[in-house]
């Protein structure tokens, strides 16, 4: 049914099991954000290291309040983006929040997104597609931050 | 008083509408906004395919016949609610800006304007205070906080208890001699709590303030009389009670509306203009600016007519017996815990809930799923959330077209969204 194709057993597993969960010291920058629309929360923490000349994402680190798509969100976005640099990781962000303004009507590629294919369903409720950003909307609000600080 | 619900169910074409992919509608999401019977969808066709021109100004036929149906409906409204004459009916197009309306006369009237005669009472400053309630919907706290902020005033609030009451024990320290004016829910949108309007009417008039009243859900779902309820404005929005979106109505004390300084300026409120002043219409006019929702206001019109043929006493019993099973219905359901009180005879027709590790925006996306329309979030009442340590909650709410059997599928639709979320 379509219950599923929303909550793909991938999601449901990161809402029970968040990978990156939890708030970690150090950090070079911390945001707060909120979907208005539900109360959902999240706190942000990103580390970024500079050892090439490129920042890399070395860290991120969240606590969030939310319901479900939120959370897996969050624990997917940092599965992929760790380790990652920023400009990849941008990347990422972006081709995330194509996806969820496709209307449902684009294939995801498993090769970018990972674990993220699994919230093309999301794509389809427009009163979840903020839930399924607002991690992602977080990270990017730090780590712009963040690069402004190491200015 | 008993209602035929099958009879009146014939009368909403919508509730005979399949969703997600061939599901029967069960629609409680009517403290969002209601659906509108076939009575009132006619009467906005008829307007507009017989009647439609503009009001007051058009010399012609149609002008005049558009014109009684606006003046029509807002005679209509004034007895629906014990206004003492139309004058007192105020159109506005939700409640959000009737609030407004007397939080922007007031910081107009501290800003030295007057609404014709003395308007002093309107005047705020630092020492003076506005008392409003932990329970408000948004639209009753934001206009008081911007008020606050232009004018130097204080903002107050009653606390809510664990049973989802206001907390009268404040009274007597929040209402003072400092109060210019308590705005308080007649029905909370949460909750469901009903407040006693007249008690703390009373205590604020002996202070000397004035009342105002969010009646935005208890209008549409119960006999509400202005004069009972000791207000001096009292607010209701046409959508949420079978008529159509874009009017509202604001009932003010004619002294009073006639003391306020105006909101919006434009055509249709004015008495004379000169380049550098104007001279303001008697209320009601003074606060119409502009082309107003006509079609709206036959279509309001259209919705009080149908509410008074079923009789509100009516809808009231029938909701009461509602409540009374969907409150004994979902007290059988693990981990499920409902905000405020639990006598239907204290409350109206608002069930919000929690259920331990299932987050309402979930709950609320397997009930879609099965045809079962709620609501599910802080439904504009942040603050209410946070004083019961939530986020959100889910929220089913009921009206004259709902039947036990709707509780039964919301009730089943929640033991669908345990057993999906629940497994590990």
């Amino acid at each position: 049914m379509r219950l599923e194709s929303l909550y793909q057993e991938v999601i449901l597993d990161h809402y029970r099991h968040p990978h990156h969960k939890g708030l970690r010291e150090p950090y070079d920058a911390e945001v707060h954000h909120v979907n208005p629309l539900c109360g959902d929360e999240v706190t942000l923490r990103v580390t970024l290291k500079d050892a090439t000349g490129e920042p890399v994402v070395a860290d991120v680190s969240y606590d969030a309040l939310g319901c479900s798509i939120s959370q897996a969100s969050a624990s997917v976005m940092s599965e992929l983006i760790i380790g990652k640099t920023v400009p990849e990781a941008m990347g990422l962000a972006e081709e995330f929040l194509r996806l969820m303004q496709s209307k449902g009507q684009l294939e995801p590629d498993e090769e970018i997104l990972g674990d993220g294919v699994a919230f093309a369903g999301v794509a389809k409720y427009p009163a979840r597609i903020k839930c399924a950003l607002l991690g992602w909307m977080a990270w990017k609000d730090a780590t712009a931050q963040a690069l402004e600080e190491q200015k | 008083m008993t209602l035929d619900v099958a009879r009146i169910r014939k009368d909403f074409p919508i509730l005979d509408r399949q969703v997600r992919d061939g599901q029967p509608l069960v629609y409680l999401d009517s403290a969002n906004t209601s659906q509108k019977p076939r009575q009132v969808i006619e009467r906005l066709d008829d307007f507009y395919e017989r009647h439609n021109a503009n009001i007051h100004r058009a010399s012609h036929q149609l002008g005049e016949e558009a014109t009684a149906a606006y003046e029509g409906a807002r005679i209509k409204a004034a007895g629906f609610i014990g206004a003492r004459d139309e004058t007192e009916v105020v159109f506005t197009k939700n409640i959000s800006e009737g609030i407004n309306l007397v939080a922007y006369a007031m910081g107009n009237a501290t800003a030295g304007q007057s609404g014709g005669s003395g308007s002093g009472r309107f005047r705020l400053g630092p020492g003076d205070e506005i008392v409003i309630t932990e329970m408000e919907h948004h639209s009753n706290i934001v206009p008081w906080q911007l008020l606050c902020e232009r004018t130097g005033a204080t903002l107050r609030w009653f606390g809510v208890t664990d049973d989802g009451q206001l907390d009268l024990a404040q009274a007597g320290d929040l209402i003072t001699e400092r109060t210019k004016l308590v705005a308080l829910a007649h029905q909370s949108n949460v909750l469901g709590t009903i407040n006693p309007v007249r008690e703390i009417a009373d205590r604020a008039h002996a202070a000397g303030a004035l009342v105002l009243v969010d009646a935005a859900q208890s209008v549409p779902h119960m006999p509400v009389d202005v004069q009972g309820l000791g207000a001096d404005f009292l607010g209701f929005t046409s959508h949420k009670m079978c008529g159509p979106t874009g009017i509202g109505v604001l009932w003010g004390r004619r002294e009073l509306l006639e003391e306020m300084p105006p909101f919006l300026g434009g055509g249709e409120m004015i008495e004379s203009v000169w380049m550098d002043h104007s001279t303001f219409a008697p209320p009601p006019h003074k606060f119409e600016a502009g082309t107003m929702p006509i079609a709206e206001a036959a279509g309001l019109d259209a919705a009080i007519d149908y509410l008074t043929d079923v009789g509100l006493d009516a809808v009231r019993a029938h909701e009461r017996d509602l409540i009374g099973y969907a409150l004994d219905a979902l007290g059988t359901v693990p981990g499920l815990r409902v905000l405020g009180p639990a006598d239907p005879a204290t409350r109206g027709a608002a069930i919000s809930f929690t259920l331990e590790d299932v987050h309402p925006h979930d709950i609320s996306q397997v009930l879609d799923e099965h045809g079962v329309a709620v609501r599910a979030g802080h439904h504009c009442a942040w603050p209410l959330h946070r004083r019961y340590g939530i986020q959100a909650s889910t929220r089913a709410s009921f009206y004259l077209y709902n039947t036990r059997a709707e509780v039964d599928a919301l009730v089943d639709g929640i033991g669908q969204a345990q057993r999906f979320f629940g497994g590990d």
